[in-house]
């Protein structure tokens, strides 16, 4: 049963939305999706087709591709029918934003916030887009590609002003 | 009535209600360094008297960037680092890793490979378990519930430290089985284990169960109910305390989950009791999938025999050049993974932990992403936490179960 929903799901979204199943992902079966439709199909995943679990949210770097640079990664799972469905969202360029889906999936609100956080990637219309990991005062976004895994030096009492003066400005041009 | 305040940080005023800033209500910061928040989670309370009007989290104190690091890492060196997510659950990430992988990979588990990690995990939940109970019980003033939990603890740590050497960090499973096979005493230490904990379990809840003094302090306290647990993505004890018989080890069974007999205990009210009930309960339901998994330990090998992802036996590299090329190739290059992406959840102790894994073709992951039940649980928090004492606060952040090294990575 769960199969044939999933089917149906995945065929009823291809038609209504024009989407394409994704190539990269093994499990569970994915869509890509224009960012601009995301909010629409989550509104039909969650009302129409029973995926009313968002269990992931999650991006991935692409760079230095440009086109997309970031790939956006909805989880879903339906606690009825058992199946769970991914949607990929390409998105282009270094500042890259896209509609929440907060309202829909109450869930999500970290999840963006986190994305934000690490990727930089802007969600229109969050109530809450603060950075939730890093400090608040945080330059850059720690996990996108350009951003050097570099070490900090650890701030003891004697070195704490020299490294106080370094800290507020060009952080991580040097690096 | 207080002087009015002034909330120093703009970005924070959405977050609490008009009434602070008339000075009608009380800002207070709790933690980070507060023994009962479990770890370093900060929580800002709007108070008004002693009872929590708003509650704002704040994350990230623990923020290591291990997803970040993993990036950087081999296959396998990058397993390490699974373990120190969730420091009470090592086993449960390093099975999600590995399952991810061999989903990737298609690679095979041999079935006795499959039951120990089966046996190691329900010894993991049932440690797991052991710390949430003592450290609750702790947090509620009842001290001896804490020792013996610890004594039992002690107990799965030793059969640990018998198969891989370490007590906590064992990294255990690799891609395709075990790092070795399981020693000659581990039946007899898991039997004897298995003998003595069911009357320690009815010890604790002689204690707990109908104390009055708990059944004050659980019942009827941080509630959520069954539609926000769903809409706040809660997995776990969280969820099924609130009614939902949702466990992944049921809805899609991995690791031969299938063939053992057992059932998802679950709540009614959604409160603290309620969820400890549900633990209480899960307890002894992996008693008997542990059971169940002893009586049927197959033999046969213990690691797959794909030579591009598992190391050859010791014996074999004397006398086959080939098992010296792969056994090169292995530690010095590692393994490459095809190109493809996952989502591979399990069922930990406190939830649904899923990994995201990209592969490149590389020896590296290209992207890891862990969807843990902690970071979900301390979203639900100012939900449940509306309404009740600062006291009850204590009950219910120790309810959730949460580890912080597992919610900021």
């Amino acid at each position: 049963m769960s199969e044939e929903h999933l089917k149906m799901t995945l065929k009823s979204l291809k038609d209504r939305f024009g989407l394409h199943e994704s190539e990269l992902m093994k499990y569970p079966p994915t869509l890509v999706a224009d960012p601009a439709q995301m909010v629409e199909i989550c509104q039909v995943l969650r009302d129409e087709c029973e995926f009313n679990f968002l269990c992931e949210l999650t991006a991935v770097d692409y760079w230095p591709e440009e086109e997309p640079r970031f790939n956006v990664v909805y989880g879903f799972y339906s606690h009825a029918k058992n199946v769970r469905i991914a949607v990929r969202v390409p998105l282009n360029g270094d500042n890259p934003s896209i509609s929440t889906v907060e309202g829909i999936y109450r869930g999500a609100n970290w999840h963006e916030r986190e994305l934000w956080d690490m990727f930089g990637i802007h969600f229109d219309g969050h109530p809450d887009l603060r950075r939730i990991l890093m400090p608040y005062d945080w330059e850059g976004h720690p996990l996108r590609k350009d951003y050097p895994l570099g070490y900090e030096e650890p701030q003891f009492t004697f070195n704490y002003d020299e490294i106080d003066k370094r800290k507020h400005h060009g952080r991580y041009e040097e690096a | 009535m207080a002087e009015p305040v002034e909330v120093n940080f703009p970005e924070l005023k959405h977050l609490v209600s008009e009434r602070a800033f008339k000075g009608e209500t009380v800002l207070l910061n709790m933690g980070p360094q507060h023994p009962s928040t479990h770890g370093v989670l900060r929580l800002l309370l709007e108070l008004d008297g002693e009872v929590i009007v708003n509650c704002v989290p704040d994350i990230g104190f623990l923020h290591t960037g291990i997803e970040k690091n993993m990036e950087a890492k081999r296959w396998l060196q990058a397993e390490v680092m699974t373990d120190r997510t969730d420091y009470l659950n090592n086993t449960g990430n390093n099975l999600a890793y590995c399952l991810a992988i061999e989903k990737l990979a298609d690679l095979d588990v041999p079935p006795r490979a499959q039951t120990v990690r089966v046996i190691l995990v329900e010894l993991e939940r049932i440690s797991n378990h052991l710390i949430w109970l003592g450290t609750q019980a702790l947090d509620l003033a009842a001290q001896s519930v804490f020792l013996y939990c610890f004594r039992e603890r002690e107990a799965i740590l030793d059969i640990k430290e018998m198969v891989s050497g370490q007590r906590m960090m064992t990294t255990y499973f690799r891609p395709g089985g075990l790092w070795r096979d399981i020693p000659a005493g581990f039946e007899i230490a898991v039997r004897r284990f298995l003998r003595m904990f069911p009357e320690r379990l009815k010890q604790y809840e002689a204690i707990l169960t109908k104390n009055p003094i708990w059944l004050d302090r659980t019942r009827h306290i941080g509630k959520i109910s069954l539609e926000d647990a769903i809409a706040l993505s809660q997995t776990g004890p969280v969820l099924r305390g609130s009614g939902l018989a949702y466990d992944v080890r049921k809805a899609q069974p991995y690791s031969g989950y299938e063939q053992y007999d057992f059932i998802i205990p679950t709540g009614t009210n959604g409160d603290v009791y309620d969820r400890y009930q549900v633990r209480m309960e899960e307890m002894r339901q992996s008693l008997r999938i542990i059971q169940q998994a002893l009586d049927k330990l197959p033999y046969g090998p213990f690691r797959s025999n794909n030579r591009k992802y598992v190391p050859p036996p010791r014996a074999e590299l004397g006398t086959s050049m080939e098992a010296v090329i792969h056994h090169f190739k292995l530690w010095t290059e590692g393994f490459n993974v095809p190109k493809g992406a996952v989502y591979h959840p399990v069922e930990s102790p406190k939830g649904e932990l899923g990994y995201y894994l990209e592969s490149n073709g590389g020896n590296q992951p290209y992207r890891v992403h862990m969807r843990t039940p902690s970071f979900l649980a301390i979203q639900a928090l100012p939900i449940m936490a509306k309404g009740h004492l600062v006291a009850d606060l204590v009950a219910i952040i120790g309810s959730i179960d949460i580890v912080l090294g597992d919610c900021d990575r």
